[in-house]
């Protein structure tokens, strides 16, 4: 059982992960928390299983297309959701329009794919039992993520860009960043990171449309605890997160292991508001 | 307000009212079942607008609070917790347990930003449908529970309407008692102007928890209603749709109101039913209708029917202050005020604020702050109302000390400020702005203004007045009805000076109030000031216009590099060689 639990716990824990990082890319050039970034991934297995099962097309070609489509549907965000709000000095409004967003995804997967969860195909016919493809892709697809968001951050122009605008907005227009250009394509950026975690768990979680609203919830926890726009502390949140989970699961059952990981959520939080690796805000006087 | 005002506003009520009334006199049971839904769900949306239109806390898992009120009356009607409860009693018990868990719901709002604080309420939401869905003994888990059927007159159709609508009505005028309250102000002002509602004693903490758990009872009573509309309720009557529908209401309805979430629950119960042929869209189309009020309606109804709020002001307006008003506000101010700071230290990080101030303010005196950018005159400022906790040093007022980094208990001690940037509520008029500096003075409680009694109509009287004679002091009376995001930017610092002086102030601090002000209300800002400290209030006056400084100070203290540089009357300092040199120039 305890292998169960650690390949399963894992697995799920990058799932979550990575949609953390989703919510940071979105943050770090926006300082909008997206309702979407859950979204993304519930995205990323329902297009890979349409193009993969529904259409017949090759693996490869449907990842590249799904990733292009999350990608889009990222840059749609920035556009519909976040531009307008960021305008206007309302600070919640970002809340509603990325709800509301994310909200007409949920409803157009749920009447246009259906309301009841459909498979995902094998992609590499390696591993079984725990070491299942289910349990190691996920997994996999989050060390490359994290390891070529690394690589983008320190290495590559348009990467330190993005900790420019992140850490000072002023300073970076004022030295020339396109800001909204660079908003725009970390937004897609976000929406193919979301994919890569939808696609990658599509068989762990299948192509199902309530995967959105539980992504959201499970993947916006890492993020609070690890600290807001902290990778390195989303991915340790996730990958706790995830084992808890499943040793919740496996322990006492399904319905105690929700509420125990929302206890736990709900503690962590109200002790550290600011995340167990976050900064404290600035002065607000 | 007078009588006239009074009826104005209460008009589309009664209308709704008759409206309501009269409709089962249609003969439809269908249409009357849909409107004993809608007052059901107002019931609820009208606590919850306390929370999200006045308080801005986005709670959108409400319909948690929904669930736990349904199952708890069913449950103990069935008897599947003890002997059989009569339906009455359940329903009250379904009000009390909601008003409960209300409150837990609502705590962590008092720690976690607005997001964080949304996805809890989420999270409790999926975590009660749950437990509803595994508890099978008291819920009957996925196959349900039978509803309460209400005793007679009530278990008609029409019957069950009518109490549900009493119950709205009841429930419509509790909410807006509280908002038309203090406590509403003060919601009002925790959104939107936080820091400044601290200071003016504001409790977050007390204000929040009394209307998580006025709202979680009302919550739970519609839950009860709600069962017993269904007659049979299972885990999947109680979906997310309906959480967002209710918080869609209210932000269709616009903040600050309660007629607009009022048709905002109306309009979005009734749509559905006349957009029957889109069923399966509905959902994708509240979504839609969110977005778009959002992007492009922000206010929501309430800013569509806000028509006195677009006539034009006039232009050329004149602030004129009246110093009669000031010396009758002022009048009973003891003039032996006096605010010591005795060897201050305070360190943000690796930077030294403050190095070693000492600093006394007099009742009756002007004390003038200057320095140069940086120096710390803000932060002085900032630690004496309380924001910050200095490391080292005592603060000490009329001989006893004062709390540090506890800023809730200034205004009692009499303590009014003003901010460098103006903090006020725009979406309220000026006058409500005002009299929400008066909060620490009234004396009745929430439960008071919750059913109008008891000291809460005094209260509300004596604040109207002292703010109507706040504004004619200040010279901003002709627009005390305006909404505040209307006026200019000199007319936002008179504002701020006008709420101090609710506080009939012993200690008045002003953060720069000269900055952005013409020649000619510089002149008039500074005759306010002087026939305040007149009056026997202590002033401490922050400032980097030197002219104002030198013409009305007694007496001046320049900061430099969180340290004193000189101190002395303005005549002294004007001539220092060392302030010319750090500051002042030639």
């Amino acid at each position: 059982m305890l292998a169960s639990i650690i390949s399963s716990g894992l697995a799920v824990g990058a799932v979550y992960a990575l949609i953390g990082i989703t919510y940071n890319t979105m943050y770090s050039t926006s300082r909008v928390m997206s309702f979407t970034a859950g979204q993304l991934g519930m995205l990323g297995g329902v297009f890979g299983s349409l193009f993969m099962l529904r259409m017949g097309m090759s693996g490869p070609v449907a990842f590249v297309l799904t990733l292009g489509l999350c990608a889009l549907v990222g840059v749609i965000t920035e556009f519909v959701a976040v531009r307008p709000v960021l305008k206007s000095l309302d600070q919640h409004l970002y809340v509603l329009s990325t709800l509301a967003l994310a909200l007409m995804i949920q409803q157009v997967t749920a009447i246009e794919w259906g309301t009841e969860p459909q498979p995902f195909p094998r992609l590499l016919a390696w591993g079984s039992g725990p070491l299942d493809e289910r349990f190691w892709l996920p997994v996999a697809a989050c060390v490359i993520v994290v390891l070529a968001l690394e690589y983008l951050y320190r290495r590559t122009l348009i990467g330190l860009a993005f900790l420019a605008v992140a850490e000072n907005n002023f300073a970076a227009r004022s030295i020339g960043l396109p800001e909204r250009r660079l908003r725009v394509i970390s937004y897609a950026l976000a929406g193919v990171i979301g994919g890569i975690a939808g696609f990658a768990s599509g068989q762990l979680m299948l192509a199902f449309f309530a995967n959105g609203p539980l992504l959201n919830f499970y993947g916006f926890v890492p993020v609070a605890l690890g600290g807001l726009g902290n990778n390195r502390g989303a991915v340790l949140g996730g990958l706790a997160l995830g084992l808890f989970q499943q040793t919740a699961n496996f322990t006492v059952g399904g319905i105690f292991a929700s509420i125990a990981v929302f206890v736990l959520f709900i503690v962590v939080l109200m002790a550290v508001p600011q995340g167990i690796f976050g900064s404290n805000s600035a002065r607000r006087v | 307000m007078t009588q006239g005002q009074s009826w104005a506003r209460m008009l589309p009520f009664i209308v709704l009212l008759v409206l309501a009334i009269a409709l089962p006199a249609l003969g439809n049971t269908y249409w009357t079942v849909i409107a004993t839904r809608a007052a059901i769900y107002w019931i609820l949306v009208s606590g919850l607008n306390l929370i999200v239109g006045y308080a801005g806390q986005l709670a959108i898992g409400y319909v948690a609070l929904l669930t736990i009120g349904a199952y708890t009356a069913s449950a103990l009607v069935a008897g599947n917790v003890s002997e059989p409860w009569e339906p009455f009693t359940a329903l009250a018990a379904a009000g009390a347990v909601g008003g409960l868990f209300g409150l837990i719901v609502g705590l962590p709002a008092l720690r976690l930003r607005t997001f964080y604080f949304a996805m809890t309420t989420l999270g409790f939401a999926t975590i009660v449908t749950q437990i509803a869905l595994a508890w099978e003994s008291v819920t009957g888990g996925g196959i349900g529970v039978p509803g309460p059927a209400m005793p007679a007159p009530f278990d008609s159709d029409q019957g069950l309407y009518y109490l549900c609508l009493g119950i709205a009505a009841v429930a419509t005028i509790l909410t807006a008692n509280v908002a038309h309250s203090r406590f509403g102000r003060g919601l009002i002002a925790i959104r939107d102007a936080e820091v400044a509602a601290e200071a003016y004693g504001i409790s977050k903490a007390k204000l929040l928890a009394a209307v998580f758990v006025l709202a979680g009872v009302l919550a739970g009573i519609a839950g009860g209603l709600f069962s017993s509309l269904q007659t049979y309720i299972t885990p999947e009557a109680f979906t997310f749709e309906l959480s967002v529908l209710f918080f869609i209401s209210i932000l269709i309805g616009g903040r600050s109101s309660i007629l607009g979430p009022l048709l905002g629950t109306l309009i979005l119960t009734v749509l559905p039913e006349i957009a029957a042929p889109l069923a399966a869209w509905s959902n994708f189309l509240y979504a839609l209708l969110l977005l778009v009020i959002v992007l492009a309606i922000p206010g929501g109804i309430a800013s569509l029917l806000d028509f006195g709020g677009r006539s034009p002001l006039p232009a050329n307006r004149r602030i004129q202050p009246e110093l009669g008003a000031v010396r009758q506000i002022l009048a009973d101010v003891p003039r032996d005020g006096r605010i010591v700071l005795k060897n201050l230290h305070l360190s943000f990080g690796g930077v030294k604020a403050i190095n070693g101030l000492d600093l006394q303010i007099n009742g009756g005196q002007v004390h003038g702050l200057i320095g140069p950018n940086g120096s710390g005159k803000t932060t002085t400022l900032n630690v004496i109302s309380g924001y910050y906790r200095p490391q080292e040093g005592l603060v000490t007022e009329g001989g006893t000390e004062v709390p540090s980094g506890q800023p809730l208990g200034r205004a009692r001690r009499g303590f009014a400020r003003t901010f460098q940037t103006p903090r006020i509520v725009g979406d309220t008029s000026v006058l409500k702005n005002v009299m929400a500096g008066g909060y620490t003075r009234a004396r009745g409680t929430f439960l008071e203004a919750l059913l109008r009694v008891g000291r809460h109509r005094e209260d509300e009287r004596g604040l109207r007045e002292m703010a109507e004679s706040a504004l004619r002091a200040v010279g901003l009376s002709h627009l005390a009805h305006v909404r505040a995001d209307r006026l200019q930017h000199s007319e936002l610092r008179f504002l701020e000076l006008a709420r101090a002086l609710m506080l009939q102030p012993r200690y008045l601090m002003l953060d720069e109030p000269a900055a952005g002000l013409t020649g000619d209300e510089i002149k008039r800002l500074g005759d306010i000031i002087k026939e305040i400290s007149r009056c026997g209030t202590a002033v401490l006056l922050v400032e980097h216009h030197a002219d104002l400084i030198f013409d009305i100070c007694d007496h001046v203290t320049v900061l430099n590099l969180g340290s004193v540089l000189a101190s002395g009357t303005p005549q002294e300092i004007r001539t220092h060689k060392e302030v010319v040199s750090a500051y002042l120039g030639a």
